[in-house]
């Protein structure tokens, strides 16, 4: 719901507030659509080569930690709802709560990269990175199982990045709202950024089924 | 038809002389002034583009490699595809014409994202210069393609920065993709229904559309290829366990959409040009708009059409060779509606509409021997032959920058407040027409005899069409440098156009040439038609503004 005497910011190429909502949405959801393809890319990419190598690759993820991996499942899903919570209460202008779901939100997301930080440190030391280093076995499955933790890191990492994007994001954000910016009076920049955070998490529901759940 | 004269002495103000400082330029996020910055810089490396062309021509010259070695020669073509793809075709009319045009057109008083207007444009200049920089110092030679796993293994040379500079430059084009879609959603004047836009914004609409669905999947295999470079992650390369024809199908999920990005906006200006210069509607409006919806819709689905060679599936053959001659009926819906528009048409046979009739003569040409390379059998006889290049030059060349040279003549007048000189621009036109039919018709030829692409050794026998094609060449180069000296000269000695010199339909024709900063005084209201010809025969000030002032809000 928005306030009826919401203190206006008006950009001068827009006629009104209202007009700028909807660009500003709409811009947002064209971003995301080009944010799909980048991933689809990606996606695309991984399916075909797990349905050539599909034995190998599913020898491959018995090495992934299927249970830090559900954990990270949880903390992103519960970042969604703590990101619902911050926009549902910048919509009835509490700036206070707006805050306290907001870095609950970053908590979570900062929560979920360090447990991806382990992760990566376990591949590292079990000499899973891709290159001179990496070792598999049993040695016929070599060359898919590099493909698949190339794959791994590619899709893993690119969304890791988004991760920390959005969390930078949240940090600006929050500090905005803490010094009662006019820019963040209206609740639409709130959405904006609540938007991509759930884009960020439905690209991991994704990739974890993909990665950590492959079907025997 | 006569030149309305502004009242003498009288200086408006206008988006040119709103700041003369070279922040002023740098800083702005008037779209207009956007334009402008894009206008100088894609010229540029229209020129570096072209001068390579010039060297790949001169080298054909004669049967031997006597004037670079076959690396250079790599390098040399590589870069003139980099550069004329990537920096020139496709931000050429989008970010020029485009920019300047659409919220002028929708009748707003700048792009939603003024802010990421300007950022695109720096994307573009990091880009441009990053890639240039690496093909000047160490060249390229896996050709504009950049297939592995040549690219991501065995070729020395700068591959990792000039894909580097690609990947940024393709945000660029995505800034202005959203910001034209968000634009053309969302900013339309108050009665400007969907079927009111003009077609220059339908295409605009339909090109933005590919660019934001196309460009992010090149970008991030492009990216892949880098990391297969640098990190030896072996995604492509079938010694690290990867397969490179994967790579040339997300390749081409762009690149062969990446045509439409070039030449669908080229087709919005015909539709503009065509229509004013006959004095009628546009024949069939929305078949014309749809079908460059459709145009970009079934686009997306013939990428397959470049491998009929590499060993993909017969039956995915098939359905590509199918969905390519499909595209051809929304592109001939486009070239007999046009032909209709100008027939009993009052003809007016300015610069733009022989750049009109230039380009729909040639993308013809362009178009009808597309259909000899989608189908399976003869594909295969002229795969990589320069049957392929003179048929894309065709699209390319004949179309886009024949659509770009009609669509800068048309508007100059609004974007600079002066008229160029008719009669040389004709004459230049028929250079341009001429100049380009004589290099680039000897290729079928030479293509059709076995020809390969990328080679400068060939038989003696071929010398003759090689010259003929290297003679039309200089010619064409003549024809594009004439055009840098007269339009600049136009800039002080042009006479003054007047708000409207053509008599044109649409809303940037109700404002002052050149525009006031934020193009209306108040928020135009749209009540007819586009193309409303039949409403107004005689050139005229429909609508010239209130005065000097701008209005501040």
């Amino acid at each position: 719901m928005v306030q009826e005497q919401a203190p206006q910011n008006v950009s001068l190429q827009f006629e009104d507030v209202h007009q700028q909502n909807e660009s500003y949405i709409v811009g947002m959801w064209t971003f995301l659509v080009t944010e799909i393809m980048f991933f689809g890319a990606v996606f695309a990419t991984y399916l075909v080569y797990r349905v050539a190598n599909h034995t190998a690759f599913w020898e491959a993820h018995l090495r992934l930690d299927i249970p830090l991996g559900f954990i990270n499942t949880c903390v992103l899903l519960t970042s969604s709802l703590t990101m619902a919570l911050t926009v549902h209460y910048a919509q009835r202008q509490m700036p206070k709560q707006q805050l306290l779901w907001l870095s609950v939100t970053m908590a979570l997301a900062m929560a979920f990269l360090v447990v991806k930080g382990f992760e990566y440190h376990h591949k590292y030391v079990e000499g899973l990175i891709p290159g001179p280093n990496f070792r598999f076995e049993p040695a016929e499955y070599f060359r898919p199982a590099q493909l698949f933790f190339s794959l791994y890191f590619a899709m893993t990492g690119l969304h890791a990045l988004h991760v920390l994007i959005g969390v930078l994001v949240m940090a600006v954000m929050a500090v905005l709202i803490a010094i009662r910016h006019s820019s963040v009076q209206d609740f639409i920049p709130v959405e904006l950024v609540g938007l991509y955070w759930h884009f960020v998490d439905i690209v991991w529901i994704f990739l974890f089924p993909l990665l950590y759940l492959i079907p025997r | 038809m006569s030149v309305t004269v502004a009242k003498p002495g009288e200086v408006r103000h206008n988006y040119l002389n709103a700041g003369d400082t070279v922040l002023s330029w740098l800083l702005t996020t008037d779209h207009k002034r956007i334009a402008i910055l894009y206008l100088v810089s894609v010229s540029f490396f229209f020129l570096v583009g072209g001068l390579l062309a010039g060297l790949i021509r001169l080298e054909l010259l004669t049967p031997q490699g006597d004037l670079m070695t076959s690396e250079n020669y790599n390098r040399v073509f590589t870069m003139h595809g980099v550069v004329m793809i990537f920096l020139f075709l496709i931000p050429v009319i989008p970010a020029v014409l485009g920019n300047f045009l659409v919220p002028l057109m929708v009748g707003a008083r700048d792009l939603a994202f003024p802010r990421l207007n300007l950022a695109s444009w720096y994307l573009y200049m990091a880009g441009g210069l990053i890639a240039t920089w690496a093909m000047v110092t160490g060249g390229v030679d896996t050709g504009w393609t950049f297939y592995p796993p040549y690219s991501s293994s065995y070729s020395t040379s700068q591959v990792t920065l000039t894909i580097i500079g690609a990947f940024i430059i393709g945000f660029s084009s995505i800034a202005t993709g959203i910001n034209f879609i968000v634009t053309i959603h969302k900013m339309r004047a108050p009665g400007l229904t969907w079927f009111r836009l003009p077609l220059f914004i339908w295409a605009h609409y339909a090109t933005s559309v590919i660019i934001v669905l196309g460009t992010p999947v090149v970008a991030i295999t492009l990216l892949l290829v880098v990391a297969e470079r640098v990190f030896r992650l072996g995604i492509f390369d079938p010694a690290l366990g990867g397969d490179p024809i994967l790579f040339q199908h997300l390749f081409w999920f762009y690149s062969h959409p990446a045509v439409y990005i070039m030449v669908l906006p080229a087709m919005g200006v015909i539709s503009e040009v065509v229509s004013c210069f006959s004095r009628k509607r546009v024949f069939g409006y929305h078949f014309v708009a749809f079908s460059s919806v459709a145009i970009a819709v079934i686009g997306f689905l013939v990428w397959g059409h470049h491998m009929f060679t590499t060993g993909q599936s017969v039956y995915a053959g098939m359905v590509f060779s199918l969905l390519s001659f499909l595209v051809a009926v929304p592109s001939a819906v486009k070239v007999f509606n046009w032909t209709a528009t100008m027939y009993k048409g009052t003809i007016d046979l300015r610069a733009p509409l022989l750049y009109v009739m230039g380009f729909i003569g040639l993308f013809v040409i362009g178009g009808l021997t597309g259909l000899f390379l989608a189908a399976l059998a003869t594909d295969v006889h002229l795969q990589d032959t320069y049957f392929v290049v003179a048929h894309f030059h065709y699209i390319m060349v004949g179309g886009t920058i024949l659509g770009y040279m009609a669509g800068l003549h048309f508007w100059w007048p609004k974007i600079t407040g002066r008229m160029y000189p008719e009669g040389i621009a004709k004459l230049t036109a028929l250079v341009i027409f001429a100049g380009f039919n004589l290099t680039f018709l000897p290729q079928f030829v030479l293509g059709f005899l076995g020809m390969p692409r990328r080679y400068h050794w060939y038989p003696e026998e071929w010398q003759m069409l090689h010259v003929m094609s290297t003679a039309g060449a200089f010619l064409l180069g003549i024809g594009f440098i004439l055009p840098v000296f007269y339009l600049l000269w136009s800039l002080r000695t042009g006479a003054l156009a007047g708000p409207n010199p053509w008599g044109a339909t649409g809303l940037e024709w109700k404002v002052d040439s050149p525009p006031i900063t934020h193009n209306f005084e108040q928020t135009p209201i749209v009540t007819e038609e586009p193309y409303a010809y039949d409403n107004h025969h005689e050139p005229e000030e429909v609508f010239s503004g209130t005065g000097a002032s701008t209005t501040k809000r």
